[in-house]
């Protein structure tokens, strides 16, 4: 998996390109997360725009990351979920756990308000 | 055929599932679930039953019989309780980092079954239909 990190007005917006599945991908994404909060980064957008595959090993890690942000006193989000994804955390009912956006600038905008 | 316990095995096992499937008039959505989850029970036999101990192999069997594929990952580990694994949709369960995978596997497959090999390991039995009349009723859509 490939990570690109921009930062968009203060929100650290995660790029995920690839698989995050186990053995590859789910340990990169939780130590660009753990970078992230540790450097003081509060808010965090994921895009799973172009991530092809998920398993539960990269779904556990995603919710290991919303814990730490969030015990953190921080907020992380997911931007443009693809289907198959949006699928996998819906019959886990991780779907109500995450904010969710299909829009950048929507998802930017609800860290300000 | 049988694997080394590497995660990396899990996608050519993949592959040869899909060339299985090939030619069949399955459904895309049907082929991405099974896929899944082949993953999850290849995983689950590195990971909790041989432990990724490299020496130990997953054994594994595709076939198809009368419209519905088998699938048989057999492990050499000492066994796991599938029974222990919290229910991941419970209040508790919700935000833990594991225990999904069985889950999942039950989600996408029509029929999963764990038992226990004479002489050690665990064996996981997956079956599903196979065409879209017989797609399980609740299935992701």
């Amino acid at each position: 998996m490939k990570t690109n990190v921009r930062d968009v007005g203060g929100v650290a917006v995660v790029d995920l390109k690839g698989k995050i599945t186990i053995g590859s991908g789910d340990v990169q994404l939780r130590e660009t997360i753990n970078k992230l909060v540790d450097s003081g980064k509060k808010n965090i957008l994921v895009d799973m725009h172009d991530v092809t595959t998920i398993d539960s090993s990269g779904i556990g890690e995603l919710v290991g990351c919303y814990t730490s942000v969030t015990n953190k006193g921080g907020k992380l989000k997911l931007l443009h979920l693809p289907p198959k994804i949006n699928d996998v955390l819906t019959v886990t009912q991780l779907i109500t756990v995450f904010d969710v956006y299909e829009s950048e600038s929507e998802a930017l905008a609800s860290f300000r308000g | 055929m049988s694997l080394s316990s590497r995660f990396e095995n899990i996608e050519m096992a993949q592959h040869l599932c899909s060339q299985l499937l090939e030619g069949r008039d399955v459904p895309e959505e049907t082929r991405h679930w099974i896929l899944m989850a082949l993953r999850e029970g290849l995983a689950n036999a590195i990971k909790h039953g041989n432990r990724q101990d490299v020496t130990k192999r997953v054994h594994l069997e595709m076939d198809i019989v009368a419209d519905t594929l088998a699938i048989a990952i057999r492990d050499e580990g000492s066994g796991f309780d599938p029974g222990a694994v919290g229910d991941p949709l419970a209040a508790e369960n919700r935000l833990k980092t594991s225990g999904r995978g069985i889950f999942y596997m039950k989600t996408f497959m029509d029929d999963v079954r764990f038992e226990r090999v004479p002489g050690g390991g665990m064996e996981i039995l997956l079956k599903k239909r196979l065409g879209e009349a017989n797609e399980k009723e609740g299935d992701p859509k």
